[in-house]
């Protein structure tokens, strides 16, 4: 699956230091303390398809997506596009070229427009950034993406508010689009609209992802719209990846204790009266995170290995799973 | 189960009056919640099911009110009543789960004196045997170690034990009904469905009636027994949780269905409802669903539809009246000749 | 796109109620108009201010004297009482004159257009500084935070009016000795402005570390832009909302640091006088029965920083009321 990859994504990680200041921590006596946000993550995306990170909160999938679009720097590994290192470019103008090439969807369609900008001006300006168009050419640009995203080109004159949240995330699409990027990182892009709403946004990255083979690296926390999404999902838990595999497979034999849990839990439409299987425990605290395996504490497969060796992950067929009751056939 | 009702909510009318005419984000809303039963609300953000619960319990923000209908708490009103009482029926007749538990909970006492206070209110009960009784609670909500967490400050715990002590509070004074505004959206999945568990548990086991407002179908379906599908303030369906979600008879709820990405469903495409719901300024005439809705006919450009018995459910929809069958059939054929 | 979503998107609702109008009838229907209309006490505040504005303005055409041209007074009109006669021309005086034969009407005209001057002036000058080093500071963060935050923690110790006396002080040493006289309004706005930029700077600084958070600057930060370009075009024109609130604020608070000044006689100089100028002048005689020559100009300050603070108020009120 490596040999016609777009973006390469190996041994990324990043720590956060979430020390108190200086002098708080002279007066208490207490350390300085890390937060490890995303440890050892790696994945590849073949040029046309989806890759899907799922996780809970403080998974650290925010964070992978920040680092893959540059926004971030990793404490170590790298990502690369098309071979070429995005934290270490050659010169300024390949560091250009390639920032043109990758854009982003973020989660709120509130924040995430100027509120101040015209909605013509908010998509030029990444056109105007790279010098992609001049003159007149870029307004004409800037209608085509609005009418591409299902809106009407007059609808450019308007101001963000003037529009609802779901017209709001097709802007955002729009201005994504704008750089006629390869890849878009889309983080959460539907957890803030309705259910109805989200089914247009959805579908429209479909097509959208059709008509001009699009990557997409698809960030959610919701399972029925990663399954919709994705075609390779990886699931994050504390930072870590712990299964990596096909969509199909993953729903249809999910192999980790923990996307198990969570398939589980998620809530389902045709399930009337159910009561999901009791998960026990909470996400621990990031700062103190469990040794050995983070998951043991939750898990009903945790055994002393668990508790004391973190595991590493495993080749199966379609899937990578880094679970010790997986690789000692404990699990089923 | 007993079929006495708890809570009646008849033609509730909510307004807010502005300078450029009123909103009504609640018009004509009609439900009741039976003992012991979840009922479920439901619909996107704006359709008024918050505005349901407050209006229940009170607490519509000013210069908003009830400008119609009766709300009844076991065929006593309560829509029309003093601030005073309505305060003391809240917490004691009525107990709230809203979606941040730190809403709900005082920041500056332990849990263990907020659930006590209550549990005194309506007990008359020594402080030690208070104290057992708020331990008590405490665990039976699932907290780990409550008799020493019962000592704790409201921020000692995470959110989803939070959120289990605001449970325990508002069961702690045994009230008829509980109202969960999003008792879970701010929660990870995993601690969802442990939350949901629990409510329903012990809703059940006591004969709490339960008004469940949430945007997640698939809350709905596991925890409801009935479900209510409001849109734009009105209500347009409903009936027992499986009929309306499996079998549904409003075209905007089959939409909603529709267009929900499923564990199970197809992952081609989804199916979606055009547009988005209108702003409370702009409800069009007759049916508010009527610029979204793919079958619509001349009636629900011009008329209000209102609650019919369709099938085990009730439906607001000019499709199923009788007056219109013929037309509905026509749309529906010269839809099919289109389409093909 | 399918065929759906265009359907979809011609069935959206929408507003015609405001787009097509023109801008002032837009404004008419603005909650800060209704409030406006509601308001007696900030319409007759607002009158008041614009009155007082006008008449600085318009100072050399509504004046009957020009006060300050030596060759016009007349030592002989010295302390006339208010509403009385000008014996050489026939002309009222109708606020009286002072020590020196001066229409006190005409100085006041002359004072509020200096007064107003350099507030409006400390004002503009204390805006700049203070968004520009709030963006500063709250955009870039770290160390340059903490210098530029410190360095107004330590000012916000002291009142600003001893600060502003400290700063004209040290202005004054620094202008050479012939330059003093013309450089002195100059120094005064530069040292009042000086002294009221931390309002500005920690207000702009906390709505900056909220702005560039959010999700449009990081889009920003997508396509390469620089760091100015991010602050001056993304964040700056939404962290404006307060500094209008707080310049009117302000330009009160620097009004009467320039009357303080100029009445404890190290603000504008004697030729060039201020209100407050007029006011210290006029204590000398307060004692010996001439009361309208501090009156007047005092009554006239009052009237200009209470228009001015009422406004200010209520438009911190109508605009953003979580600054109360």
């Amino acid at each position: 699956m490596s040999e016609n990859s777009l973006i390469k994504a190996s041994d990324l990680g990043r720590v956060f230091d979430v020390s108190k200041p200086w002098l708080n921590r002279v007066l208490e006596g207490s350390e300085k303390q890390f937060l490890t946000a995303a440890d050892k993550v790696h994945f590849d995306i073949p040029k046309g398809k989806t890759f899907a990170l799922v996780g809970e909160s403080g998974s650290g999938k925010s964070t992978i997506g920040k680092m893959v679009v540059g926004l971030l720097n990793p404490t170590s590994g790298n990502v690369t596009v098309d071979g070429e290192d995005l934290f270490n470019p050659k010169d300024k103008k390949a560091q250009l070229a390639l920032r043109r090439r990758i854009q982003m969807i973020f989660q709120s369609p509130y924040a995430s427009l100027n509120p101040r900008w015209r909605v013509k001006n908010i998509i030029a300006e990444p056109i105007k950034a790279f010098n992609l168009l001049e003159g007149k050419a870029i307004q004409t640009r800037a209608s085509e993406l609005l009418e591409q995203v299902g809106l009407a080109a007059t609808d450019g004159e308007k101001y963000p508010h003037e529009f609802s949240g779901g017209q709001r995330q097709r802007i955002a699409i729009a201005r994504a689009l704008a750089s006629n990027p390869e890849f878009i990182v889309c983080d959460e892009p539907t957890s803030a609209l309705d259910v109805s709403v989200q089914s247009q946004v959805l579908n429209l990255m479909k097509d959208l992802q059709k008509d001009l083979g699009l990557t997409y690296l698809f960030i959610s926390h919701d399972l029925s719209v990663v399954r919709f999404m994705a075609d390779q999902i990886g699931v994050l838990y504390l930072g870590r990846l712990v299964e990596i595999a096909d969509r199909d497979k993953l729903f249809e034999a999910p192999q980790h204790p923990y996307t198990r849990m969570l398939i589980d839990a998620a809530p389902r439409v045709d399930a009337f009266g159910r009561t999901a299987d009791a998960v026990v425990g909470e996400i621990p605290d990031p700062i103190n995170m469990p040794s050995g395996c983070s998951f043991h504490p939750r898990c009903p497969l945790a055994n002393d290995r668990c508790k004391t060796e973190p595991p590493s992950l495993i080749k199966l067929d379609r899937a990578e799973v880094s679970c010790h009751a997986v690789e000692e056939n404990r699990n089923n | 189960m007993s079929e006495e009702i708890v809570l009646t909510v008849e033609d509730l009318i909510v307004e807010f009056p502005t300078r450029k005419g009123i909103l009504r984000p609640v018009d004509r809303v009609n439900f009741n919640i039976k003992k012991g039963e979840i009922l479920g609300v439901v619909g996107e953000s704006g359709a008024g099911k918050s505005m349901c619960g407050s209006a229940i319990v009170g607490l519509i923000d000013r210069p908003g009110r009830i400008t119609g209908g009766e709300i009844r708490l076991q065929n006593e009103r309560i829509d029309n009543i003093s601030h005073e009482r309505m305060r003391k029926i809240r917490g004691r007749r009525i107990g709230m789960v809203f979606q941040d538990p730190l809403t709900s909970l005082n920041p500056l006492m332990t849990v263990g004196e907020q659930i006590m206070e209550t549990i005194r209110v309506h007990l008359k009960i020594s402080e030690a045997e208070a104290r057992q009784r708020a331990i008590a609670a405490l665990e039976e909500v699932g907290i780990p170690a409550a008799s020493s967490r019962v000592d704790a400050y409201p921020h000692q715990f995470s959110g989803g034990m939070r959120q289990r002590v605001v449970i325990a509070l508002a069961l702690a004074a045994e009230p008829e009904l509980i109202i969960a505004d999003e008792p879970t959206t701010a929660l990870d999945v995993s601690v969802q469905a442990q939350i949901m568990a629990l409510l329903k548990k012990l809703c059940h086991e006591r004969g709490t009636a339960v008004m469940l407002i949430t945007h997640d179908m698939g809350v709905i379906a596991e925890t409801t027994d009935r479900v209510a599908v409001l849109y734009a303030g009105r209500l347009a369906e409903i009936g027992p949780t499986k009929d309306v979600l499996s079998n549904p008879s409003h075209p905007y709820t089959i939409g909603l269905m529709a267009s929900t990405p499923s564990p199970t469903g197809s992952t081609e495409r989804l199916s979606q409802i055009p547009g988005s719901m209108p702003n409370l300024r702009a409800i069009p005439q007759g049916c508010a669903f009527n610029q979204r809705c793919t079958k619509a006919i001349s009636a629900c450009f011009k008329h209000l539809p209102i609650l019919e018995p369709v099938d085990k459910t009730d439906v607001a929809c000019w499709l199923y009246d009788e007056a219109y069958k013929d037309e509905a059939a026509e749309q529906s054929k010269t839809q099919l000749k289109e389409g093909a | 796109m399918t065929e759906e979503t265009q359907r979809g998107a011609s069935a959206r609702p929408v507003f015609k109620e405001d787009e097509h109008l023109p801008f002032w009838k837009r404004w008419m229907d603005t909650d800060i108009w209704h409030s406006y209309k509601k308001s007696p006490v900030i319409i007759i505040a607002s009158i008041a201010f614009m009155l007082l504005i006008l008449s600085a303005i318009f100072a050399p055409l509504i004046s009957p004297y020009t006060p300050f041209d030596p060759g016009s007074l007349n030592l002989m009109n010295g302390f006339t009482e208010p509403m009385s006669k000008n014996d050489f021309t026939g002309d009222y005086f109708f606020l009286g004159t002072d020590d020196q034969g001066r229409d006190v009407f005409s100085t006041i005209l002359f004072g509020l257009r200096i007064s107003l001057f350099v507030g409006l002036a400390a004002v503009l000058f204390a805006m700049t500084l203070g968004v520009i080093l709030g963006l500063i500071s709250g955009y870039l963060g770290g160390w340059v935070d903490g210098v530029i935050m410190r360095v107004a923690d330590i000012q916000m110790t002291f009142p600003s009016i001893m600060v502003a006396m400290l700063l004209y002080g040290v202005g004054k040493g620094l202008t050479p000795p012939d330059l003093r006289d013309e450089m002195a309004l100059v120094v005064l706005i530069i040292s009042i402005g000086l002294s009221e930029w931390v309002q500005f700077a920690r207000t702009v600084r906390g709505a900056t570390l909220v702005e560039r958070e959010k999700e449009y600057v990081q889009a920003g930060h997508l396509i390469g832009l620089s760091k100015w370009a991010i602050m001056l075009r993304h964040i700056l024109p939404n962290v404006t909302g307060p500094i209008l609130v707080i310049a009117t604020i302000s330009l009160a608070l620097a009004i009467i640091a320039e009357a303080t000044l100029s009445f404890l006689g190290v603000g504008a100089p004697k030729t060039e006088p201020s209100l407050g100028t007029l006011i210290n002048v006029g204590r000398q005689f307060i004692l010996s029965g001439e009361w309208w020559i501090l009156l007047f100009p005092s009554l006239t300050l009052l009237a200009l920083a209470l228009s001015v603070n009422l406004f200010g108020d209520w438009l911190r009120d109508v605009l953003n009321p979580k600054l109360r």
